[in-house]
């Protein structure tokens, strides 16, 4: 549509860029790093001058210049206060009547509804039960994701019992945390690239998210678990073949009910190639699978993958948590899900409206404790893991999931952050300075990815060594012994209604 | 039960355990005086003792000890059973009354065998079981095998060994167990051994991994209501032993099992066996620190956890093999062993009646 020219915009900078003139050196750093072009040098005066408006609060800028000359404050607004018409209210009037669309962001849900990892408090040992030392005995964190038998058959009578059992596949991971969904297109080759090398190097698996994967990552596969979603986006018997695992994306905890979308913007020759579609388009998926119109169809498209897979992998249904999701994921379970993802309302996105993004989908919380009951008063949790994602931002939060029945967490804004990004949530226009989300090559190759991986590596490291603490302080050499052991949390400043539908019992309360 | 007893209380405890492996039966005497020896390792909120091979004149009907609290509750239960069971004869527990031994509940006892049976006989006492203990309010079955039964209470053992009139009666293995709970406990039914069928556990410890033994017991419809560590073991030891029918030598590799760093160090088919036993089994792995011992029928194991975070002692003389907290209370009824070794970390040590006993060299080491 051509643009109508109109009058100066009444939308007010979100930003002030506040520059020490004292400190500045001209030397315009500031200028080459920032993608939204809001530094302008000005050879004359050898002076830099910033245009507020175009400021997205990236920190950039903040963080390379060089005389820390630089700051980027939220700018405060001088509206008459009103409780009901927030400043984000008002910017968005403002965009959506000066634009006609669909208002987008990035990153996952920022609005403020309860987190209720922060309400959960974790236990410890004191007299009774001696905590372990993780530095002098071995704490285990070894987890394997498949479907589990529920009983082995053994034939007790030869030299060294055999089991008869033909057990499931499974993935083995060295710790219960995988690096989640974030496709080649949404992310930079770079960043990609990190996050693979991470997975390997950890032991653990990332995930393809549903852009394909690029050649370059095949030798990779092992540690891959590639997504089929609704746009089927380069999918096709090698890429399947590859993988450590496939998953099926129905849902998205930052977009639940509709597809993905990868803006015109980022869709690169590279990309275009591995998405097998042409190059500066749009990718939007398809809101559903469109040969997944109900739970049986689901289970032929689950079961037209392990034929092509011989059986030999895992199948997991990525699926956002929505309000009945203990029967979706119960579902998904009987139509031969070997591992059930579970993505949160505060779970990323590349893109998405944000209209969707803020008032879609629940907590994991809530869904994963729900979850994991239903499913067990089913007598069907060993049929599949469960992987959780959306918000997990420390370990404190992945020990609180596992103890909530939680197999695995899926980490994706942390990896993120990990990688550099600052969170300012323009994912979407495809001029990341931080080299993440973008696809210009004058930005990726601001992502070193042998310095990408060694941070995602340090990240593991840490938390694996924090995770090993807290379980040697409740008493606990295995991560199988916590995982759904809720007497090990304890919910502080909750309703008795929430502490009731999380399954734990509230702080002060003994066993 | 008493409402006021749904909760877990952590405790310490002295355990010990005397099994002939000829099958030749001893009072109760020298089991109280072996336990007397750890006074100190008890509180005196809890003593019991289990006796295999009491019941010579019923040895094929299921002993069942039943704890009264309440008058009503026995007309309530006795419907129940005689519903479901033929009883061939029933009769209060006889004891005696000493000053030691106060507030004690009605104790009786019944030998039966279920009437219709749509599973096995164990499947359908172990229903009656648990809808006896869930469903009436002041009548709990405290001991269901054949041939075997559980006597406990409120009190030093070696009191309620006494209280019992123990040295009455006749039994091959004996096992005791003397609790030192952190929080008083006014309930009988609450001390050791936790039984069901012919299993009988005591347990010095605490479980750190209760919640999801709990939970994990539930997908096989064991509801645990008792809120005891003990409870759970039990339940786990009968499913993995008995309907799983896992080796009693290799309960270890479930309960305490070896740590991944060791497996992968294994070559075949160790390796796969114990993979494929941590990845199918993880529920029932127990955590927290513990020393068991298991009675069951024409046998006993001892196991600790999986860095030996408690005492347990093995020993032998002739044909009788014992377990211990303490290698004291072994020596006082036994002062010459011929072996006597500590248990290792998630070593099962194991003897059945008809064995022949090799100085510890039957024992199964789950650690291969």
């Amino acid at each position: 549509m051509k643009k109508l020219a109109m009058a100066k915009s009444v939308l007010f900078p979100e930003f002030k860029v506040i520059r020490d003139t004292d400190r500045c050196i001209a030397c315009q750093v500031c200028v080459r790093q920032c993608a939204n072009d809001v530094h302008h040098y000005d050879q004359d005066d050898d002076t830099v001058s910033c245009q507020d408006e175009r400021c997205v609060g990236c920190q950039r800028c903040v963080t390379l210049c060089p005389t820390n000359a630089l700051e980027v404050k939220k700018r405060e607004v001088g509206f008459h206060p009103n409780a009901n018409w927030s400043v984000q209210h008002i910017r968005n009037l403002y965009k959506q009547s000066e634009t006609g669309g669909v208002l987008l962001s990035g990153m996952g849900c920022d609005q403020p509804y309860r987190i209720y990892w922060d309400h959960l408090l974790l236990n410890a040992s004191q007299i009774t039960n001696p905590s372990i030392d993780p530095l002098r005995e071995p704490i285990e964190l070894k987890t394997f994701l498949g479907a589990k038998e529920e009983m082995l058959d053994i034939d007790w009578n030869q030299d060294f019992p055999v089991i008869k059992t033909q057990l499931a596949p499974q993935l083995e991971l060295n710790l219960p945390i995988l690096f989640s969904a974030m496709s080649y297109g949404s992310i930079s080759y770079n960043a990609f690239h990190s996050i693979v090398e991470a997975a390997r190097e950890v032991g653990t698996h990332c995930n393809s998210g549903e852009g394909g994967l690029h050649p370059d990552f095949y030798p990779y596969g092992k540690n891959i678990i590639v997504q089929v979603a609704s746009g089927r986006f380069g999918v096709h018997r090698d890429y399947l073949q590859v993988a450590g695992a496939v998953e099926i994306k129905i849902g998205q905890g930052a977009k639940p009910g509709i597809g993905g979308h990868l803006p015109g913007e980022k869709v690169s020759l590279e990309i275009s190639q591995t998405r097998k579609i042409p190059e500066g388009s749009d990718a939007i998926s398809p809101a559903p699978h469109h040969d997944i119109y109900s739970i049986e169809d689901l289970q032929r498209l689950i079961f037209a993958i392990k034929e092509s897979i011989s059986y030999e992998k895992p199948v997991s249904v990525k699926i956002a948590a929505v309000h009945n999701i203990a029967a979706i994921a119960s579902g998904a379970i009987r139509a031969g899900a070997d591992i059930v993802a579970i993505d949160g309302i505060r779970g990323g996105t590349g893109a998405a409206p944000q209209v969707i993004r803020d008032n879609v989908g629940i907590p994991i919380e809530l869904a994963l404790a729900q979850v994991d009951e239903r499913l067990r008063q089913e007598g069907i949790r060993h049929r599949a893991s469960l992987v959780i994602a959306g918000g997990i931002r420390s370990s404190a939060d992945v020990i609180k999931a596992i103890a909530l029945g939680a197999d695995a967490v899926y980490i994706g804004t942390a990896t993120l952050v990990a990688l550099g990004c600052h969170l300012c949530q323009k994912c979407y226009t495809g001029k990341c300075n931080w080299g993440i989300a973008t696809q210009d090559p004058y930005l990726t190759k601001r992502l070193n990815p042998s310095i990408g991986k060694r941070r995602l590596v340090n990240l593991m490291r840490a938390w694996a060594f924090e995770i090993k603490e807290m379980l040697g302080g409740m008493g606990v050499n295995s991560i199988q012994s916590l995982r759904g052991n809720k007497e090990h949390l304890r919910t502080v400043g909750l309703t008795r209604e929430e502490s009731q539908i999380l399954g734990v019992k509230p702080a002060g309360e003994g066993w | 039960m008493r409402e006021d007893q749904l909760y877990r209380i952590p405790s310490g405890c002295a355990v010990v355990g005397i099994l002939n492996q000829d099958g030749f039966r001893i009072s109760g005497e020298g089991i109280i005086r072996s336990i007397a020896v750890m006074h100190d390792r008890s509180n005196g909120l809890g003593g019991g003792f289990a006796g295999y091979g009491i019941y010579p004149d019923f040895p094929d009907l299921y002993a069942f000890h039943i704890l009264y609290d309440d008058r009503q509750a026995v007309i309530t239960t006795e419907d129940i059973i005689q519903n479901l069971c033929e009883v061939e004869h029933s009769e209060v527990i006889p004891f005696r009354e000493i000053k030691e031994v106060q507030n004690y509940p009605y104790f009786k006892r019944y030998f039966l065998f279920p009437k219709g049976k749509i599973f096995s006989e164990d499947d359908e006492v172990v229903k009656l079981v648990m809808k006896i203990n869930s469903s009436i309010s002041g009548a709990y079955v405290i001991s269901s095998g054949k041939n075997m039964g559980i006597f406990k209470g409120v009190g030093y053992p070696e009191d309620i060994g006494r209280f019992f009139r123990l040295e009455e009666y006749q039994a091959y293995c004996w096992i005791s167990h003397g609790r030192f709970p952190t929080n008083s406990v006014g309930w009988w039914g609450g001390a050791h051994p936790f039984g069901l069928l012919s299993w009988s556990v005591v347990h010095n410890g605490e479980i750190s991994s209760y919640g999801i033994n709990r939970r994990y017991l539930q997908n096989f419809d064991y509801h645990c209501n008792l809120q005891t560590d003990t409870e759970v073991i039990t339940y786990l030891v009968d499913l993995l032993g008995r309907k799983h029918q896992i080796r009693i030598s290799f309960l270890g590799s479930v309960l305490a099992s070896p740590f991944w760093h060791e497996i992968d160090l294994m070559s075949e088919p160790e390796k796969t066996f114990y993979r494929s036993l941590r990845m199918i089994y993880g529920g029932a792995l127990l955590n927290g620190p513990f020393s068991i011992i298991v009675g069951f029928d024409k046998g006993m194991f001892g196991l600790v956890d999986r860095i030996k975070l408690r005492p347990m002692i093995a020993a032998w003389k002739d044909s009788t093999f014992y377990l211990s907290s303490e290698e004291s209370a072994i020596r006082e009824i036994a002062p010459d062993l011929d072996e006597i070794r500590p248990l290792q970390a998630g070593e099962v040590v194991s003897g059945q009646v008809g064995e022949k006993i090799s100085y510890g060299k039957k024992c199964f080491v789950s650690r291969v």
